[in-house]
């Protein structure tokens, strides 16, 4: 080891191994994503940005707001639920079969599972239990769907109803994915917030909507000026403790509704062949809809969802907030909010698909 | 044929005074930085209304001031002096470091203004702009170069292990800054890809050429100050060779949404570099034949002890970190930044403290004005670590566990790290305190040396004709 063209290209190899390894093979495979196809709807995935969203990403960079935020939600297992969707003819028949593959099922039990179709019969089992149970139910003459439920503490925390891919990312530049979660997850932050005055309040000061945050307050991104002759319509609507001075009133000005659209435009949860979900507003049934909240033990709190009065919101823990069972069950103000950003609306409505399950 | 070690010292003198002391101010100027960042915790209100400071830009001004205005720069000093020191001669043109230094300096300066002023590019460790970029790259070019036709020139021909530790770092940085800077601002690439060049970026800068520079001054000055022998060349031809082939394979996280293979052949690649720690820990240990107190000797040795230290605790952990199911609990949580402050500050800079302490009162001839001083910076710098380092570490283990419970609310678990997060900021405080001492002890010896020039000086061109020969430097 005294020759130092030898250590230099022993060096050279070892850098180059690792550079053709992590930087040109991923570039090779990732780097080339196209936009693909949601599963099920076939609708185009990803979309790119709207216009002002885009801006809002750059204000999003400009303001590191990456160094408390991440963009990914991870997912530990995925589980699948039973969903017997018509029953048939063969109604003894059919409820033997649940006898047998539902553990613990009463005769009663399957009656009534029976005549209240469409019904969940099992959640959150293996694949192979599932797909025997599809046999069996298939046998007996009746529909059955199998869904796709990924399971892990994000998800049930409500930061998304999968995990993030890839192909999430694919019209992002830079690609923001944060490393520490000083705040919460903004993955699915369009999905889980869709209110632009709500995104905008808690930009001007965090504890507005949420008592007890740490985000620092954006109120550079406000402009405070006298009212007019006729006060402006973006004007915010601030509680007393935070409003300005009588006379005066808080304007957006264009970055904070670049930011906001941004954020609203944050929406991952589209169903992708590598990533199979069942979205949960494909659910039949309101009342035993929220296949998500299976795994979701959380003292739901509905009362998060972020409806149009966001108002009512303040107060409440809204970053825990509205789980897949709130979007779900209320699925028609999701919907409406969220028309400001055509992707995240196309994700909500395509939901409505029959089974997501690539074979 | 072997120049004298008190010549090649005084032919490389002004460039590397330079580069010491700029980085001596890039460190008080991140530290300052660091403690608005961290009052933010404290009171969110706190300078909110100036988008300058602003948390989001506040903290990557922080972490960059301490990693290309102090450590690199610093590290670059180190590596000079030890090449020029270990070849026994210099490569004349010493101008190419003054401008390297100079182009350096006025890159980090450009790109912290950059960042403040909302041009950061978003990727972590390489934030500094383009335009600012270019102006580092170009410096480090130079330096580079100069460094390389200074160890081709060497006239001791038998190659010392801290050379080729030194070698590898001349080229394996311009190569990862300048792919990670194509490949994410210039040309970027698409899509998730990004993210897996960034994560490259920082495993090569802050694993690998950290570690070369790191080990290159502890495989230097742990044998030379406890008048040792290195116990065995092979073992740090091992840790050598460990570090660059596997070591640049780690650093994208479990969690990644990325292909499964990139973050498994990842994992592989830290599991396999964690070798490379433990010859080192074997090879150190076999040098001071298991008396690990023989660190405290004195306080260049007590820094670099702190930072050997430092870098096994670090070395492990990343190995730790990189399996799943550890990675599971300490992901987006408080304990990456300990673990990576860990590397940053326990190891590298308290390992060039140590060297800079060691080698600039051979670069003046000067002692240092205030002995006591490097012993406080010694105690501020430990103290201030581990005030940083064991609060993030144990809040982001709450922090972590807790995210694990979706039943409890994020509010819940915010405020459980906060007493975490306040307690860090005394480490803050303690590390600037240190850091004004370092600066003042750099400054009064600079301040001393150029004062016996000008003196010097001043008496050779009053002194009778006759004379001169002998006065003159």
């Amino acid at each position: 080891m005294n020759h130092g063209p030898l250590i230099f290209l022993g060096a050279f190899f070892a850098l180059a191994c690792s550079w053709f390894g992590l930087i040109l093979k991923p570039q090779m495979q990732i780097g080339h994503l196209q936009q693909t196809n949601t599963v099920g709807t076939g609708a185009t995935y990803p979309l790119d940005r709207a216009g002002l969203a885009r801006q809002g990403a750059e204000v999003y960079r400009k303001n590191g707001c990456v160094y408390c935020h991440s963009q990914q939600v991870g997912q530990t297992a995925t589980v699948c639920d039973v969903v017997l969707a018509e029953s048939g003819t063969n109604l003894p028949a059919l409820q033997a079969t649940l006898l047998k593959i539902k553990p613990g099922q009463t005769e009663a039990g399957a009656g009534e599972l029976i005549a209240k179709v469409p019904q969940q019969v099992l959640q959150g089992v293996g694949k192979a239990e599932a797909d025997a149970a599809l046999k069996a139910l298939k046998a007996a003459g009746a529909k059955a769907e199998l869904w796709i439920i990924p399971v892990g503490p994000d998800i049930a925390r409500g930061w998304g109803k999968r995990r993030t891919v890839a192909e999430d990312f694919l019209f992002d530049s830079p690609v923001m994915l944060g490393s520490q979660r000083i705040g919460p997850d903004l993955a699915n932050a369009g999905a889980r917030l869709p209110v632009a005055d709500w995104q905008l309040r808690h930009l001007y000061d965090a504890r507005i909507e949420v008592p007890g945050s740490v985000m620092p307050p954006y109120r550079f991104l406000f402009e405070k000026r006298k009212v007019g002759r006729f006060p402006s319509p973006e004007a915010l609507i601030l509680p007393a403790s935070f409003a300005p001075a009588p006379g005066y009133e808080i304007v957006p000005k264009p970055e904070a509704k670049m930011l906001a659209a941004y954020l609203l435009s944050l929406n991952a949860d589209a169903a992708l062949y590598e990533t199979p979900v069942t979205l949960a507003s494909a659910a039949p049934a309101p009342t035993n809809a929220p296949s998500a909240m299976a795994t979701n033990a959380a003292t739901g709190g509905t009362t998060n969802a972020p409806s149009a009065t966001a108002t009512s919101a303040a107060g409440t823990t809204v970053t825990n907030a509205p789980p897949a069972a709130a979007t779900a069950a209320t699925n028609a103000p999701a919907a409406s909010a969220t028309n400001a950003v055509p992707t995240s609306d196309a994700a909500a409505t395509n939901a409505t698909s029959t089974n997501s399950t690539p074979k | 044929m072997k120049t004298a070690p008190s010549e090649t010292d005084a032919s490389c003198r002004i460039p590397l005074l330079a580069l010491f002391v700029s980085a001596a101010v890039w460190l008080v100027i991140g530290s300052l930085f660091a403690i608005i960042a961290s009052l933010k915790f404290h009171a969110p209100n706190i300078l909110a209304d100036c988008p300058f400071l602003t948390y989001g830009r506040v903290r990557p001004v922080a972490n960059n001031c301490l990693l290309y205005g102090f450590c690199l720069q610093s590290a670059f000093g180190v590596a000079l002096w030890l090449l020029a020191r270990l070849g026994g001669a210099v490569f004349g043109h010493s101008w190419l470091v003054t401008v390297g230094a100079k182009l350096w300096n006025l890159g980090v300066t450009v790109g912290v203004l950059g960042i403040l002023a909302g041009d950061a590019t978003g990727f972590e460790n390489l934030e500094l702009p383009p335009y600012a970029a270019l102006i580092l790259f170009l410096g480090c070019l130079m330096i580079a170069v100069w460094s390389l036709l200074t160890f081709h020139q060497r006239r001791e021909r038998q190659l010392y292990v801290s050379q080729w530790f030194l070698l590898a770092a001349l080229f394996w940085f311009p190569w990862i800054y300048s792919t990670a800077n194509l490949l994410l601002v210039t040309f970027p690439v698409r899509g998730a890809a990004q993210a897996v060049v960034s994560w490259w970026y920082s495993d090569n800068l802050l694993v690998v050429w950290f570690g070369l520079i790191g080990l290159a001054a502890i495989f230097y000055f742990i044998p030379l100050l406890t008048n040792r022998e290195l116990r065995s060349r092979p073992l740090a031809l091992f840790a050598f060779w460990a570090l660059l082939l596997f070591g640049s394979w780690g650093g994208i996280p479990n969690s990644a949404p990325l292909p499964a293979w990139i973050p498994a052949i990842s994992t592989v690649g830290m599991v396999l570099s964690g070798f490379s720690v433990l010859t080192v820990a074997l090879n150190i240990c076999g040098t001071l034949d298991g008396k690990w107190s023989i660190l405290w000797a004195g306080p260049s040795l007590r820094f670099i002890g702190v930072g050997l230290m430092a870098f096994l605790i670090t070395g492990l952990l990343n190995v730790a970190c990189s399996f799943n199911p550890v990675s599971q609990i300490t992901a987006f949580t408080w304990f990456t930044p300990a673990q990576s402050y860990l590397n940053v500050y326990g190891f590298l800079a308290m390992t060039l403290f140590g060297a800079i302490y060691y080698i600039l009162p051979r670069l003046t001839g000067l002692e240092f004005p205030s002995p006591r001083l490097v012993r406080a910076h010694f105690w501020a710098a430990t103290i201030g670590i581990l005030f940083i380092v064991a609060p993030l570490a144990a809040g982001g283990i709450v922090q972590g566990f807790k995210f694990r419970n979706p039943n409890l609310p994020f509010m819940d678990i915010l405020k459980s790290t906060l007493p975490f997060l306040r307690a860090s900021s005394l480490g803050d405080l303690f590390l600037l305190v240190g850091h004004l001492m370092f600066l003042r002890n750099l400054v009064g010896m600079v301040k001393e040396f150029y004062r016996s020039r000008a003196l010097s000086a001043y008496s050779a061109a009053t002194s009778p004709l006759f004379q001169t020969a002998e006065v003159k430097r």
